[in-house]
C-alpha cells in the first residue's frame, strides 16, 4: 500500500515537473519563433505583431471552445469590443498611455465576454451557434450605427499612443509594437498556463466532458462557464487593444463574422483544447495566408477551404494535437 | 396604406424564398443532424447555372430552372457520398468546419469561373410587369415567388405526411437506429432527402434571384440567414420553418423599409429574443 502511494506521489511529482518543463519549453519556443521572425522579416514586423494580436484572440477562443466546449462563431465580438474600448479612450478621451489603453481594452473585452456568455450559454448545439452568429452581427450593426463613437464604416482613427513608460516610442518600422506584442503574448501565455491547470480550469474541462456530473458534484456549470467567458473576454480584449495600439486604427472588420470564423479555423487547424495548438495554428495559418494571398489572391479562399476539409478528414485533432499524439505513441512504444 | 401593402407583399415573397431554400436545410438538419453551412452555396450554384443557361446559352426560363436544379443535384451527390457521410454524428464543431471549408471552396471557384460581378437571370415576359388586383398592383414576379413557395410547402406536406417515403423519413428523423433496425434503408433515405434538399435550395436560389442577388459571396452572406431560419423554426419541422420564414421575413423587410439605416439590427435582435425564449425553436420538440 505504502509502495503504491509512494509510486503515485512520484508519478505526480514527475508529472508536475513535466508540465513545468512544458511551460518553459513553450516560453522558449515563443521567444525563439519571435527572434527568428525578427531576423527573417525585418521589413515586415507588422505581420509579426498582427500574428501576436491574432494569437491572443485565438487563445481566448480556445478558452471557451477548447476548454469549455462552447461552439461559437461570434468570438470577434469580444476582440472587437476590446479594440474599440482601447481606441475610444484614446481618440475621444485623450488617454494615450498604452498601458491604460490596454486596461480599457481588457475591461471592454471582459464586459462583452460576460454579456455574450450570458446570452450564448442559454442554448446548446445549433441554437447556441446561431445565437453566437446573431450576437456578432448585432455588435457589428451597432458599431456601424454608433458612428459618432466608432467612426462607423470609415473605421476609428485618431488613436495616438504615447511612448511606453514614456521611453519607447512607437516607430514607423513597428519595432516597439513588435516587442510590446511579444511581451504581452508571453505574459498572457504564462497566466493562461496557470489558469488552465488551476482547479477552476479543471472544473471547466470537467464541464466540457460531463456537465450533469459536475452539477451532481455540487458545482454550477453555468456560473463557471460565464466566469470563463469573462476571462476569455479579457484575453481577447488584450489582443484587441494591442491591435488598436499597433495599427492605430480600428475597423469594423474586427467585429465581423469573418474574423470569428477565421479564428475558429486557426484554432482547429492547430488543435482545440491546448494553448500550444492555438499558437501553432495561428502561426501556420497566417504564414500560409501571407504566402498564398500574395501569390494568388484569386484562389486564396479556395485554398483555405481545401485546407479546412483536409484537416477535418485527416487530422481531426489539429496539427499540434496529431503531432503530440504521434510523439506520445512513439514514446510509449519505446518505454 | 400603399407602404403597408407593399411591405406585406415583399415580406411575404421574401419569406417564401427563405422557406424554399431553407426547408431542405431544416429537413436534413433534423434528419442527419448535420449543421450544413454549405447549403447557401448550393442555392448559389443553382443561381449561377440558371444565369449561364438563360443568358449565355439562350435557354428559356423554365429550361434554365430545370437545368439548375438537376445539375446542382448531380454536383451534390459526390459531395454527400465522400464528404458529408464522414461527418454524420461528428461533433458540431467538426461539421461547421467541414461545411465552411466547402463553402469557401465554392465561393473561390465561383469567383474564378464566373467573375465577381452580380449575375442576373432574365425573366420571361410573362413574369415581368405588374398585375392589377383591382385596388392595387403588385409585381407578377412576387406573385410567382409566393406561388412557388406555397406549392413547395404543399408538395412537401403531401410527401412527408401521405406517402410511404414520408413515413420512413419521419421514422428516421425520430430515431435513425430504431428505423434501421426495423428495415428502413436509412442511407437511401439520407441520400434522397439530401438530394431533394439541394434541389430545393437550387430552385429557391433561381426563383429568389431577384430578392437575393447571385454573386460569389452569396453563400456566405445568406448562409447565416438560412441557418437562423432553421434554428428559429426548429430543425426538422415544416410548419415551424414556415412560421419562422414568414416572421423573420416580415421583421427583416419591415426594418429595411422603415429604418434602412439600422440594417439588420432588428432582425438579429429578434433572433436572439426568440432563441432565448424558445431554445429549441418555435416548433422544436423536447428531447
Amino acid at each position: 500500500m505504502a509502495l503504491v502511494i509512494n509510486n503515485e506521489n512520484e508519478r505526480l511529482q514527475h508529472r508536475r515537473r513535466g508540465t513545468i518543463g512544458r511551460d518553459l519549453a513553450g516560453i522558449g519556443v515563443i521567444i525563439a519563433v519571435a527572434t527568428i521572425g525578427y531576423f527573417a522579416f525585418p521589413d515586415n514586423l507588422a505581420l509579426l505583431t498582427r500574428m501576436a494580436t491574432i494569437a491572443l484572440f485565438v487563445l481566448s477562443l480556445d478558452l471557451v471552445t477548447g476548454y469549455c466546449g462552447v461552439a461559437t462563431l461570434g468570438h470577434a465580438a469580444l476582440f472587437g469590443s476590446g479594440a474599440y474600448a482601447a481606441g475610444i479612450v484614446s481618440a475621444h478621451y485623450g488617454i494615450n498611455d498604452p498601458l491604460l489603453m490596454m486596461l480599457a481594452g481588457i475591461a471592454g473585452g471582459a464586459v462583452a465576454g460576460l454579456l455574450c456568455g450570458i446570452v450564448i450559454l442559454r442554448a446548446h448545439g445549433l441554437p447556441q451557434l446561431v445565437l453566437s452568429i446573431a450576437l456578432i452581427n448585432l455588435f457589428h450593426e451597432f458599431a456601424n450605427k454608433a458612428s459618432s463613437w466608432t467612426g462607423g464604416s470609415d473605421g476609428l482613427s485618431g488613436i495616438a499612443p504615447d511612448p511606453i513608460f514614456g521611453i519607447f516610442e512607437f516607430d514607423l518600422y513597428g519595432q516597439t509594437a513588435f516587442f510590446f506584442g511579444m511581451a504581452l503574448l508571453l505574459v498572457v501565455f504564462v497566466l493562461l498556463r496557470l489558469l488552465v491547470r488551476s482547479p477552476f480550469g479543471m472544473l471547466c474541462r470537467a464541464i466540457k466532458q460531463d456537465p450533469l456530473r459536475v452539477r451532481a458534484m455540487g458545482a454550477s456549470p453555468k456560473a463557471a462557464l460565464i466566469r470563463m467567458y469573462g476571462i476569455s473576454g479579457a484575453v481577447a480584449g488584450v489582443g484587441g487593444a494591442l491591435n488598436a495600439i499597433s495599427t492605430q486604427v480600428v475597423g469594423l472588420d474586427s467585429l465581423s463574422f469573418t474574423q470569428s470564423a477565421e479564428a475558429l479555423v486557426m484554432l482547429v487547424l492547430g488543435g482545440t483544447g491546448s494553448l500550444f495548438g492555438a499558437l501553432s495554428g495561428t502561426v501556420i495559418f497566417m504564414l500560409f495566408e501571407d504566402y498564398v494571398s500574395a501569390a494568388n489572391p484569386f484562389h486564396w479562399l479556395t485554398m483555405v477551404g481545401a485546407l479546412l476539409i483536409a484537416v477535418v478528414l485527416f487530422a481531426p485533432k489539429g496539427l499540434y494535437g496529431t503531432a503530440a499524439a504521434f510523439i506520445d505513441r512513439r514514446r510509449e512504444q519505446r518505454s | 396604406m400603399q407602404t403597408v401593402f407593399s411591405i406585406a407583399v415583399d415580406a411575404f415573397a421574401y419569406g417564401m424564398v427563405l422557406f424554399v431554400i431553407s426547408i431542405g436545410l431544416s429537413v436534413t438538419m433534423g434528419l442527419m443532424r448535420v449543421v450544413n453551412l454549405a447549403h447557401g452555396a448550393f442555392a448559389m450554384i443553382g443561381g449561377y447555372i440558371a444565369s449561364y443557361a438563360a443568358r449565355d446559352l439562350g435557354l428559356g426560363y423554365a429550361a434554365a430552372v430545370v437545368a439548375a436544379v438537376a445539375i446542382t443535384m448531380v454536383v451534390a451527390i459526390p459531395l454527400e457520398r465522400f464528404l458529408y457521410r464522414r461527418i454524420y454524428g461528428a461533433p458540431e464543431l467538426t461539421q461547421v468546419l467541414m461545411t465552411i471549408g466547402i463553402t469557401f471552396c465554392v465561393i473561390g471557384l465561383a469567383n474564378y469561373a464566373m467573375g465577381p460581378t452580380l449575375k442576373t437571370i432574365p425573366l420571361p415576359a410573362a413574369l415581368q410587369g405588374s398585375a392589377d388586383l383591382g385596388f392595387r398592383t403588385i409585381p407578377v414576379h412576387r406573385l410567382f415567388v409566393i406561388f412557388c413557395g406555397l406549392v413547395v410547402a404543399l408538395a412537401l406536406w403531401f410527401a412527408i405526411d401521405r406517402t410511404s417515403f414520408g413515413v420512413k423519413l419521419r421514422a428516421s428523423v425520430d430515431d435513425a437506429a430504431m428505423a434501421a433496425a426495423l428495415g428502413v434503408r436509412t442511407e437511401i433515405i439520407y441520400a434522397v432527402s439530401f438530394a431533394v434538399a439541394v434541389g430545393l435550395a437550387a430552385f429557391g436560389g433561381v426563383v429568389g434571384a431577384e430578392l437575393l442577388p447571385v454573386e460569389p459571396y452569396y453563400a456566405l452572406r445568406y448562409m447565416v440567414t438560412f441557418l437562423v431560419v432553421v434554428s428559429v423554426g426548429g430543425a426538422g419541422s415544416i410548419p415551424g420553418a414556415l412560421i419562422a420564414c414568414l416572421l423573420l421575413g416580415a421583421i427583416d423587410t419591415t426594418g429595411r423599409y422603415l429604418m434602412p439605416e439600422f440594417g439588420e439590427f432588428f432582425f438579429y435582435l429578434a433572433v436572439i429574443a426568440i432563441i432565448c425564449v424558445f431554445p429549441r425553436g418555435l416548433a422544436g420538440r423536447a428531447k
